[in-house]
């Protein structure tokens, strides 16, 4: 882990606190913790296209929930908000898990073809699964862990479209509600894991400005359990 | 036509060296006036002599074969050559020792992350004084650098890297799950640290409660009554410890940027005690650290108490520009 050295972007740790904001899915139920935390939140759900909001005391910085680890990590956002998914993917960034905030529910999850054996069949003939994945290192890590060999094809897109036209036998991907695998013809094979929204913060935030970050803790932790 | 240089590795010019030499110049100044001559030690050593400092695998990324078939490494820090100098070349040198140095280390990176391989270490290592003198007159050392520095704001986290095997061992838990909880408190892990405790058989509820609010106590000494609350033998025990390092610097006069943070643990294997790490608030990451590492010197056939920490140069060159502009900003 942190036997890591350098990262030598600068940043300022001064004035109101900054949270890093996941915009996407994640949003709506973010700012409904945050406005129940006490924090105003009213600005961010406006229409503006702003990406920084200022509100009191604390300054709201709105990004995809994949750049969270790297703005908090390097210390540009004192603390932040992303899914499990997304720390696990980048479990090689230091920053501190301080919160499982409950919301954002989703499973990471095997699937394949409808009816279709070409999961199974590629192993037992190939000695290998073809797996198209959002989330490699994740994948990587689970099929390693079940002793497994898989031949990785990383997409960034719509990755239920792989398998559809032939591009490997199965995915790796979040599933919320189950509604995109149905309508691509798709079904849950195995159970990866959880995931829920996760409050983080900058080690050296965590330090310096423990006050304040405890009092969000505390907050957040309350407003979450509501 | 360019020829690149490996990633993780930089060529300085002029502007940037001199600034650099300049912060050089006054850390090993504020070293040598308190009685801390500088050493060097080759960048290159016997794989088998560091692996006996340190027995992480990771500690040395770079190791090659010799033309006599000899195992290299590249030394990942100064601590672990300086042992072995201390133990060997200094064996029979009148105690306390206290030397200090400016070299470059080298560790293993992570593509694509502004990581250095090769970067460069200013630190002291004073061997032969025992706890609490040698950890205060190592921290009062570190606070003389940062103030040479300019570094006003930097803070020192003071922790104890015994606290959490006692109390896992308190707790009656061993090898892996130890481990995994460990690994979760070095990467602060808090989600990931309850779900692991609670997956101990036969742990108690407060227990659990209790080592996850552990890893949240920092502050002033207050801190040390707080945690004293929390119960245990092993608590109280890194407690004592923490109390009579800090009761020295405050005889000494330089506990005011100390900060007491129980939920300190640095990955280095060699490690007992007193742990420190330096923040400024200007950079999101840690400038340094040390820390008291008794059973180190043994390895090598001298069991000497020994304290010591290493500055990161080119993070502090960062942190320091970055306090100047501030200091300008304010100015205007």
């Amino acid at each position: 882990m942190s036997f890591e050295v350098a990262g030598l972007s600068p940043a300022k740790a001064d004035g109101p606190l900054k949270l890093a904001v996941p915009r996407g899915a994640l949003l709506g139920e973010t700012l409904d913790v945050l406005d129940g935390a006490g924090i105003d939140t009213s600005e961010v759900r406006g229409d503006s296209r702003s990406l920084i909001f200022e509100t009191e005391g604390m300054t709201l910085v709105t990004m995809r929930p994949s750049d969270v680890p790297t703005y908090v990590e390097a210390g540009a956002a004192d603390v932040g908000i992303t899914g499990k998914d997304v720390l696990l993917e980048q479990s090689d960034r230091m920053v501190y898990e301080l919160l499982d905030l409950g919301f954002g529910r989703c499973r990471m999850v095997l699937a394949g073809r409808k009816g279709d054996e070409r999961l199974g069949e590629s192993q037992r003939r190939l000695g290998m699964m073809r797996i198209a994945t959002k989330y490699p290192r994740i994948a990587e890590r689970y099929f390693e862990g079940t002793g497994r060999q898989i031949e990785l094809i990383e997409v960034k897109g719509s990755v239920e479209l792989a398998p559809l036209i032939g591009l490997g036998d199965g995915i790796v991907d979040l599933v919320a509600t189950g509604r995109t695998l149905e309508e691509n013809d798709l079904e849950v094979r195995e159970d990866i894991l959880e995931c829920t929204a996760r409050f983080v913060a900058n080690r050296v935030a965590h330090k310096l400005r423990a006050a304040e970050v405890d009092d969000l803790t505390a907050r957040l932790r309350e407003a979450a359990a509501r | 036509m360019i020829h690149p240089i490996p990633p993780g590795t930089r060529d300085v010019l002029p502007d940037e060296m001199r600034e650099l030499r300049r912060l050089q110049r006054a850390l090993i100044e504020v070293f040598e006036a308190r009685g801390y001559g500088e050493v060097a030690t080759p960048a290159i050593e016997y794989d088998e002599v560091l692996a006996r400092g340190d027995g992480r695998t990771a500690a040395t990324a770079y190791r090659f074969f010799d033309e006599g078939g000899e195992l290299l490494a590249l030394r990942s820090d100064m601590t672990v050559p300086i042992a072995r100098l201390a133990a060997s070349r200094l064996a029979g040198a009148e105690q306390p020792l206290r030397l200090c140095y400016l070299a470059s280390a080298y560790r293993a990176v992570r593509p694509q992350r502004g990581q250095m391989r090769e970067f460069t270490q200013a630190g002291v290592e004073l061997i032969g004084v025992p706890a609490p003198a040698g950890t205060a007159e190592v921290i009062e050392v570190l606070e003389a650098a940062l103030d040479a520095a300019g570094l006003d704001r930097a803070v020192i986290g003071l922790g104890d890297a015994d606290l959490y095997r006692q109390l896992l061992a308190e707790y009656g838990i061993e090898g892996e799950a130890r481990d995994s909880i460990i690994a979760r408190l070095a990467t602060h892990d808090l989600v990931g640290l309850e779900e692991e405790l609670a997956a101990v058989e036969g742990i108690a509820e407060e227990q659990v409660a209790t080592c996850v609010a552990l890893s949240q106590l920092r502050g002033g000494s207050e801190v040390l009554e707080q945690a004293r609350g929390l119960g245990g033998a092993a608590v109280e025990r890194a407690s004592a410890r923490l109390q009579a390092t800090f009761e020295e610097l405050e005889r000494r006069d330089v506990a005011g940027r100390v900060r007491i943070d129980l939920g300190l643990l640095r990955d280095l294997g060699y490690y007992s005690g007193a742990i420190l790490e330096v923040y400024d608030p200007a950079l999101g990451h840690v400038l340094g650290g040390g820390g008291r590492y008794d059973g180190l010197l043994k390895r090598f056939g001298a069991d000497l108490p020994a304290a010591g920490f290493a500055l990161y140069l080119e993070r502090v060159h960062v942190a320091q520009m970055e306090e100047e502009s501030r200091r300008g900003g304010e100015g205007r």
